[in-house]
């Protein structure tokens, strides 16, 4: 049985001249983390861009399931169930942590106009909040303000806002980067987690290769906006393709 | 009380003793103080803080400036007039006002809404701007509705009339004692709404916009619809206070309701109070009324006094014809030096 959950169709966006995504076939199932790896600028980050909605493609489509989402907008998609953490950290930064991962909730639970029920009476969003808090290791720092936590932190907040949001599609973009070696594995550790759950699609950016070995079932490489290999771990890492387009580049260093 | 209603107690005590001794000034004014005057400033004072507050609710909450909110005090300033006036002194005039210019408010600001708040946010302040200048002209032109730049005179119910009276328990209590208190609950329960709303699900997306509209977006929520309700809800109750301050003054003209130095005053009653935190309208207006008020009698002391103390220089600084030079320079250091608004500045202390 392959069910697919996502799939996108000859995905394009142009911009000017430049083809960022060009004409991406792949589809998503659930149950399955799909690593998504290419050298900086081939345009993973595009990619999810155009799938999540912040990006509206030039050509092609992409599916939820049975629907195509391809014209709905960014907020739209989200409450059709794609969830996203930005590979460029972005919080409320004025707002304390707790209170960005509520947002998170009560968007999850579809409370988006209620005005005259104080925040503190939903308790049972309240303590969703803090089950995420708590899953991130973030819950002893739930009353400062985004602003003030460091990048490590940061991060996790990024990804705990995802997760608050429950989605059936999971998108990380690149969760760990910059992160601090010990800070990691709370990260990595939670993706391992989330995968437990079948019913669930995990697509993930990352340039660590050992992450990508121990976490994906699937590889597909970028390069230049188009899919240039697609497979098992194993099999995607030895093709000469991936050795060019991809580890061949590795060395060259990159920003975070 | 308030944590019950909002759970968005005051956070510093010095705020909270500030708090306390400004609303029971307010609210026990008529026995306070004698004379026309003192009442006339409390009773704005109450007006400007439920004024404030929803623009608080647009301008600290949710991060959009707009230049139409006296327009949508004058909706509710001329409602109350123009009813009154054709209805007669009765309810049910004030009431035909207040359905007719509530509404209103609301659907013009739901109007601009649409038109300029999917664009950028720079974009809707202009259009503001445009539609306040035009409704201005508007009001003074239609002399046959409005009474133009004369205004509208008018009387009210006779409770509210000063020549009325009534003993309560020993109390000689005044028709006016009686606005005052139509007014100051009316505006207690305007700002205790307003404190309900930004402490809500909702107010807190209107935050999460201010902060950060596309991970607002990405969270999915639809920012414009969250923005247009903000906007509309800041109009309606700028119409009540507006309404309000007509009931009050049984007068309502462009000068007592659409003028621009009342856009003004809203703008800095919210930046020295403290942007984002509606605490800050009480604790702005009260200051900024007073200030208005009570600087040039308050310089014109100061400045005797130095004279008869045989002080150079002083006297003429503080020459009561300077008092808006000193209220700008009031201004220019409160900003200065609370940049988050006295109400920051106290929460930040604790
Ligand atoms: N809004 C945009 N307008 C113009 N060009 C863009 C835009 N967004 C991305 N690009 C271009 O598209 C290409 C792909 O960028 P993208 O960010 O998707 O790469 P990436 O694979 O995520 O790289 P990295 O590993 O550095 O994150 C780049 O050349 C980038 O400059
Ligand atoms: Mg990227």
């Amino acid at each position: 049985m392959l069910v697919t959950s996502l799939e996108t169709r000859n995905l394009t966006i142009r911009f000017g001249g430049h083809v960022a995504v060009d004409g991406v076939s792949c589809a998503f199932r659930p149950g399955e983390l799909t690593a998504i790896v290419g050298p900086n600028g081939a345009g993973k980050t595009t990619y999810f861009n155009l799938i999540s909605g912040q990006l509206t493609a030039t050509s092609g489509a992409v599916f939820l399931g049975e629907r195509d989402i391809t014209r709905l907008s960014a907020p739209a998609r989200t409450r059709a169930g794609i969830g996203r953490a930005f590979q460029l950290t972005n919080l409320f930064p004025a707002l304390s942590v707790a209170e960005n991962v509520r947002l998170a909730v009560q968007s999850a639970a579809g409370v988006h106009y209620d005005m005259l029920r104080p925040w503190m009476r939903h308790r049972e969003l309240i303590a969703r909040a803090d089950a995420v808090l708590a899953r991130v290791a973030l819950d002893g720092k739930r009353d400062a303000p985004a602003s003030a936590l460091s990048h490590g932190d940061q991060r996790k907040l990024e990804v705990a806002l995802m997760i608050a949001l429950e989605p059936q599609i999971f998108m990380f973009d690149e969760p760990t980067a910059g992160m601090s070696v010990d800070e990691v594995p709370v990260v990595l550790d939670l993706i391992a987690q989330l995968k437990q759950d079948t019913s669930k699609t995990i697509l993930l950016v990352e340039h660590k290769m050992d992450v990508v070995r121990s976490l994906a079932d699937r590889i597909i490489v970028l390069h230049n906006g188009k899919l240039v290999a697609d497979g098992a771990p194993a099999e995607v890492m030895a093709s000469p393709v991936v050795q060019e387009a991809y580890l061949g580049s590795f060395g060259r260093g990159r920003a975070a | 009380m308030i944590m019950p209603l909002s759970g968005d107690p005051p956070r510093s005590r010095c705020l909270s003793i500030a708090l306390v001794i400004i609303v029971l000034v307010l609210a026990l004014a008529p026995f306070l103080f004698g004379g026309a005057k003192p009442l006339n400033v409390t009773a704005k004072i109450c007006i400007f803080i439920a004024l404030a507050a929803s623009y608080d609710l647009l301008l600290g909450y949710t991060g959009v400036v707009s230049f139409a909110h006296t327009m949508f005090y004058g909706i509710g300033s001329y409602g109350i007039a123009i009813a009154m006036y054709g209805l007669g002194p009765r309810w049910g005039a004030a009431a035909v006002g207040l359905t007719v210019a509530l509404p209103l408010a609301a659907a013009l600001a739901l109007v601009i809404g649409l038109f300029s708040l999917r664009v950028q946010t720079i974009f809707f302040a202009m259009i503001t701007l445009a539609v306040a200048s035009a409704f201005a002209v508007l009001a003074s032109q239609l002399s046959w509705l409005t009474g133009g730049e004369d205004g509208r005179s008018f009387s009210v119910p006779e409770v509210l009339r000063p020549g009325f009276r009534v003993d309560v328990l020993g109390l000689n209590i005044t028709g006016r004692m009686l606005t005052y208190y139509l007014v100051f609950a009316c505006c207690a329960a305007l700002f205790l709404l307003l404190l309900r709303i930004v402490n809500s699900p909702f107010g807190r997306v209107l935050q999460a916009i201010r902060e950060n509209p596309f991970r607002a977006e990405a969270l999915g929520f639809r920012t414009v619809i969250h923005r247009i309700l903000a906007n509309c809800i800041a109009a309606a109750a700028a119409a009540a206070a507006g309404a309000l301050n007509a009931l009050w003054l049984r007068y309502t003209g462009p000068d007592t309701s659409l003028s621009f130095s009342i856009m003004l005053d809203i703008l800095l009653i919210v930046v020295i109070g403290g942007m984002g935190t509606m605490y800050g309208a009480i604790v702005g207006a009260t200051l900024y009324v007073l200030a208005q008020n009570y600087l040039q009698a308050l310089m014109g002391w100061v400045s005797t006094a130095a004279g008869e103390a045989g002080l150079p220089l002083v006297p003429s600084l503080f020459h009561p014809d300077r008092w808006l030079l000193w209220l700008g320079i009031l201004f220019i250091a409160s900003v200065y030096f609370f940049p988050a608004g006295i109400v920051g500045k106290l929460r930040g202390s604790r």
